[in-house]
């Protein structure tokens, strides 16, 4: 029996491999994603992101007990960076999810950055569609802590969670703008902590300005999930909002936005994968380089003719 | 793209340190590797789990505890069990001469001592690896 077949019988170190597979680009990955992709779309995705230390895996991993209490299958993908000098990294959201490990129904991977920068890794799009299509009902999705506003987890999740923590005071003042567009829930997360309620006014004085009759109102959710406390008010408020994007349009339009982004991420991937193919290999880079340096040539014009010479199609 | 090699770093047992796990993470993670740490006191059963869900080339347990008798072979029996004995096991600690061949011979990859250099078990690794890893049909 083939991997694939393995996966569709629900054998989970197929579903493990397919993940690597995906991962790593290997030979053919597209081809298997073309396979599968039927049978996605089911599941209903959650980011979380927050900066470094917030406290996203702690929620993830509370959140996460709750939804199998309900009998939901939960698949979680964890990011976290890339090294950019050694190519490595230490991948260590799963200390705080021990428990979860051997949680019937639960299946949690991480991952590297490998070099992308929005907080997302290069293929947690496609590694939430393989855990999508394995039959996974919930995907939360563990940005890496980002000190900045990234729109990589919005298009790859239904519901965004932000966290903050009571320290957080002044990088929302520095990002207002951004947080808006892509928070569809905040929390404070270290509750316990002073300053919680200061962080919390604060943020509810800028969502004031910014909310819209008939919009969905972006709660502020104080938890404390070291200790437990919130995490069930969290999740209720998830329920709500996919109930209220489900029902008037939004969810569909936004999975329609995320279609056209994920088209032309794939073709634009394969031109370059292309590119590189066909102008490495049939042009002396080199020679252009020598000549365009000895003022015989300019790079505008070199670049011109090497691209009318490439037959991208063929 | 070229395949990271990743490896799960784990502390099984009850001793509380985890320094010197965390000094491997990093050297490791310097060369390049991926490296999946899992934090302190876990039990075969999630080590393996978490080894499987993470496809990882290799488990790294690092025992203090004088339990490696049981331990070793206990993670061995497992994979087996699930399928994954295509996952290298290496171990480092303080262990006895005759309990290093014992287990090697059972099939632990191999047992880093005190005194093994990080450079020595990160070349180890790297060959070891890429000699293991075979290309499996997926469709
Ligand atoms: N006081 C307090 N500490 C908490 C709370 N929630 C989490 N923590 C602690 O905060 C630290 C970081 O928690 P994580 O869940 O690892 O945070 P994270 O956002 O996933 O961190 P990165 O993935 O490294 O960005 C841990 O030591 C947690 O135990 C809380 O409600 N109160
Ligand atoms: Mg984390």
């Amino acid at each position: 029996m083939n991997v694939l077949d393995r996966f569709y019988k629900g054998d989970k170190i197929a579903l493990s491999k397919l993940i690597s597979y995906v991962e790593n680009q290997s030979t053919g990955y597209r081809k298997l994603l073309a396979q599968i992709y039927p049978k996605a779309g089911r599941a209903y995705r959650v980011g979380m992101t927050g900066p470094p230390g917030a406290g996203k895996s702690t929620i993830v991993d509370k959140l996460t007990s709750l939804l199998t209490k309900e009998k939901k299958r939960v698949g979680i993908i964890a990011v976290d960076p890339t090294s950019p000098f050694t190519g490595g990294a230490l991948l260590g959201d799963r200390i705080r999810m021990q428990d979860l490990t051997t949680r019937d129904g639960v299946f949690i991977r991480s991952m590297a950055t490998r070099g992308s920068y929005g907080g997302l890794a290069t293929s947690t799009k496609e590694v939430c569609l393989v855990l999508d299509a394995f039959g996974k009902d919930w995907i939360l999705i563990e940005t890496v802590g980002v000190g900045q506003v990234e729109l990589d987890v919005v298009n790859a999740c239904d519901t965004t969670i932000v966290v903050f923590v009571p320290e957080s005071g002044d990088s929302i003042q520095a990002m207002k703008a951004g947080l808006m567009e892509i928070a569809d829930i905040f929390v404070v997360n270290k509750s316990d902590r002073e300053g919680a309620k200061r962080v919390i006014s604060e943020l509810d004085m800028i969502l004031d300005i910014r909310r819209k009759k008939g919009e969905w109102e972006c709660p502020i959710v104080s938890t404390e999930a070291l200790n437990n406390k919130g995490i069930d008010l969290l999740l209720a408020k998830i329920f709500e909002h996919k109930k209220f994007i489900s029902e008037n349009g939004v969810l569909e339009q936004h999975r329609k936005n995320q279609i056209k982004g994920d088209l032309k991420r794939i073709i634009e991937l394969k031109v370059k994968e292309l590119l590189d193919e066909k102008i490495l290999n049939s042009f002396d880079i080199d020679q252009i380089a020598e000549r365009v340096y000895k003022g015989e040539d300019d790079p505008y014009s070199a670049g011109e003719r090497v691209l009318n010479k490439v037959n991208l199609g063929k | 793209m070229e395949r990271k090699i990743r490896i799960l770093l784990a502390k099984p047992g009850l001793d509380g340190h985890d320094r010197g796990i965390k000094v491997i993470a990093s050297a490791f993670r310097d060369a390049g590797f991926e490296v999946i740490y899992t934090g302190l006191r876990q039990t075969p059963e999630m080590i393996v789990e978490a080894a499987i869900q993470e496809d990882v080339d290799a488990i790294g347990m690092s025992i203090l505890s004088g339990a490696h008798m049981t331990l070793f072979p206990r993670v061995l029996q497992l994979l087996r069990e699930k399928g994954a004995d295509h996952v290298l096991l290496l171990g480092g600690g303080i262990i006895p001469k005759e309990d290093v061949e014992k287990l090697e011979k059972m099939g632990v990859g191999k047992l880093f001592t005190p005194g093994t250099t990080t450079t020595e078990a990160i070349e180890y690794l790297k060959k070891a690896v890429s000699e293991r890893r075979k290309e499996e049909k997926i469709l």
